[in-house]
């Protein structure tokens, strides 16, 4: 089980020729084996990965060939939106998008593009998918996750890795890691990622890593207290950041009265979250909650 | 990236919106020859004096002045030039006043809000419009948010002359203000479009007595992913209104925000920056800044890194928390070793590396002779690092 992705999944790197876009297609075919092949446009007929993947001119001809339903975006800023909505065009079902900088105008569109077709879009400007020994769709270091049943939902990428780390140093590991991604419009929401783990039968714990700026937190912890059963802890960066300043992503920035670290910590806190001052208390607060719902 | 009123202004006028017009001023000796100008081009006898810089709440701060006549506009013109304007939105010292831009003045009959931006939530933009204008919004929106109409566009489609229309009736406005302001309405969201602005706020957006609908003042904030497209744009970019520093600093690809702490902290990923910037809090410390180095950490960005963190005389230590996905932890070593050894460091520094290669990395670390204090988890890096600063 585990979430969005799996050693079924069947993955294809759309940008697969560039530098960022072959160097982490090998990675993740290294990682589980389960890359199919890539998409660069004019480049179909090629191979990519030393001749060990197939590469296409477009989505659809890649869906059809070699059987993808997830792909993972390392095409530059310019033409990001475009390979999105060309992936979720061809059917592809989970995508996950890489890529920093896509201009906002770009991403109002996808994201109304994206409102009825069936694709799942996890991003943009996002670590990825990390789905211990089964699947890496994304840029998260393999090495440093174990197999387990702790979920972990992060705007963060290093911040993630910090909390896997003190995870599997206090014995626990993960179903699924998802990197939403830092920008003012995302594909995947904390929320619709709660009801993921909450409905995964191998996962028993879910870590949410939030940070300053927008609702997103607030939103998510008021569907949990009605609707998540799983203890969730959580975390929210910036508790330091002054108001009205950028902290480093798009969205990270101070713009409303609860948009702030302590009113988001203190409405998660209402709705019955664990969370944590510290994020050096991540791993070991899980594990205490485990042992109080096991 | 935000532009001055001037410039705002301008953007407006290529758009056909009606604003408050004037001329920019940058020395004392120009603004005989403004004043003309404006008597002559908009036919006013009477003036606005107002500063160009950035920040809000320059009325307040004393930094735009009605002006009845040409001698007390050139004695305020005299009196804002050079002055350091303290609002709240700028930095405690103030912000130089370098270019003033003189306007006709105009005879309010009322003062209205206008403003587009991205409605996170829906994916949308937004426009919003109030009867309260020449009123921090912020205020409006929390003591009387009934009082602010929203209109939320869908993209691609973009705005329909019905949602104009309700958002100038929504105001109250009628007969020819009410086509006056639906066209307006019309003309700045493809303004806002068209330039990738993040927002573009028009407070006031005024009635004149003689019936007009005009554009008092003018804010923009544009999207930077968006700048590679946007030519002219770009070039209204005025590093004089940036922190030095921070300018310095994304010239090497930094991400640096100075704040008022003696901590300094170099981190890789802005999630977890904000989060080495908590810890160091809650141990009893003070950051002195946000840096992230990005995913491409290596020598060269650390030395610069460390240059732009001591740049800050506050500075007590420094903590290097480096998490190595991508980032291989014995480049950052080795970035940190000969940084040390170059910049001859006079202050204590606390490095924690984990991930890729972090042995590699620590070993190296221990083998260099040079003078850095090991760390092995966020929370042990803290707590040296608030040690050493208070020491």
């Amino acid at each position: 089980m585990a979430i969005l992705v799996n050693k079924d999944s069947k993955i294809i790197v759309q940008g697969i020729t560039g530098t960022e876009g072959s160097f982490h297609a090998g990675q993740c075919l290294e990682y589980a084996g389960n890359v199919v092949g890539g998409v660069t446009p004019g480049k179909g007929g090629q191979t990519a990965l030393d001749g060990k993947v197939p590469v296409f001119n477009t989505v659809q001809e890649a869906r059809k060939e070699v059987g993808a339903n997830v792909t993972l975006i390392f095409v530059p800023p310019p033409f990001a939106a475009d390979a999105i909505m060309e992936a979720a065009d061809a059917g592809i079902e989970v995508i996950v998008c890489i890529t920093e900088g896509i201009p906002v105008d770009d991403m109002t569109k996808v994201f109304d593009f994206l409102k009825d077709k069936d694709s799942r879009l996890i991003g943009p400007n996002c670590p990825g998918l990390l789905t211990p020994d089964e699947a890496k769709v994304g840029i998260m270091p393999g090495f440093i996750a174990k197999k387990g049943r702790v979920g972990v939902i992060s705007k963060s990428g290093t911040l993630t890795y910090e909390a896997v780390h003190q995870l599997v140093k206090e014995g626990l590991g993960q179903s699924t890691c998802v990197g939403i991604g830092g920008d003012p419009i995302i594909g995947t929401k904390m929320i619709d990622l709660l009801e993921m783990f909450e409905n995964d039968s191998e996962t028993d714990a879910i870590v949410m890593i939030g940070e300053i700026g927008g609702a997103m937190e607030i939103e998510a912890a008021r569907y949990a207290k009605d609707h998540v059963t799983k203890p969730v802890i959580g975390f929210i960066a910036g508790q330091t950041a002054p108001p009205g300043r950028r902290m480093g992503h798009a969205g990270a920035i101070v713009s409303g009265a609860d948009e702030s670290a302590a009113a988001k910590m203190a409405i998660m806190r209402e709705c019955g979250l664990h969370v944590v001052d510290s994020p050096a208390e991540i791993g070991k607060t899980v594990k205490a909650q485990l042992a109080v719902t096991a | 990236m935000k532009i001055h009123e001037y410039q705002a202004k301008k953007i407006l006028k290529k758009y056909g919106i009606t604003i408050q017009d004037g001329v920019l001023v940058d020395s004392l000796g120009d603004v005989d020859a403004a004043l003309d100008q404006i008597e002559k081009e908009f036919s006013s006898k009477q003036f606005v004096v107002k500063a160009q810089i950035h920040a809000g709440g320059r009325g307040l701060g004393g930094g735009v002045k009605f002006s009845p006549d040409r001698e007390s506009a050139k004695k305020n013109a005299e009196a804002i030039l050079g002055m350091t304007l303290k609002t709240h939105q700028t930095v405690p010292e103030g912000q130089l006043v370098r270019k003033l831009m003189i306007t006709e003045a105009v005879d309010i009959a009322k003062e209205y809000y206008l403003a587009i931006t991205l409605d996170r939530e829906t994916g949308q933009n937004v426009i919003m419009a109030s009867t309260e204008g020449g009123m921090e919004i912020e205020e409006v929106a929390e003591k009387n948010p009934e009082k602010i109409l929203k209109t939320w566009i869908k993209p691609g489609i973009g705005i329909q002359a019905f949602q104009t229309r309700q958002i100038a009736f929504g105001l109250g406005l009628e007969g020819e203000q009410l086509k006056a302001a639906s066209k307006l309405i019309a003309k700045l969201y493809k303004c806002f479009v068209e330039t990738d602005a993040s927002i573009v706020e028009v407070n006031p957006l005024v009635v004149t007595d003689q019936g007009g609908v005009l554009a008092l003042d003018a804010k923009f904030n544009f999207d930077t992913n968006a700048l590679y497209r946007q030519k002219e744009i770009l070039e209204l970019r005025d590093v004089y209104e940036e922190d030095p520093t921070e300018v310095e600093a994304s010239k090497s690809n930094l991400n640096y925000i100075k704040l008022d702490g003696n901590v300094g902290c170099m981190v890789n990923g802005a999630g977890l920056a904000m989060g080495t910037m908590d810890i160091i809090k809650l141990k009893g410390g003070e950051p002195a800044n946000f840096l992230d180095v990005g995913g491409g950490a290596n020598v060269d960005t650390v030395k610069n890194g460390f240059k732009i963190i001591l740049s800050d005389k506050n500075v007590k230590a420094v903590l290097i928390n480096i998490f190595g996905g991508i980032v291989r932890c014995d480049r950052v070593a080795n970035g940190i070793i000969e940084a040390v050894k170059e910049l001859d460091l006079s202050v204590p520094v606390v490095v924690r590396l984990e991930g890729t290669n972090a042995d590699v990395a620590k070993e190296l670390l221990a083998n260099s002779g040079v003078a850095i204090i090991a760390a092995d988890s966020i929370e042990d890096a803290a707590e040296k690092v608030v040690a050493a600063a208070t020491a």
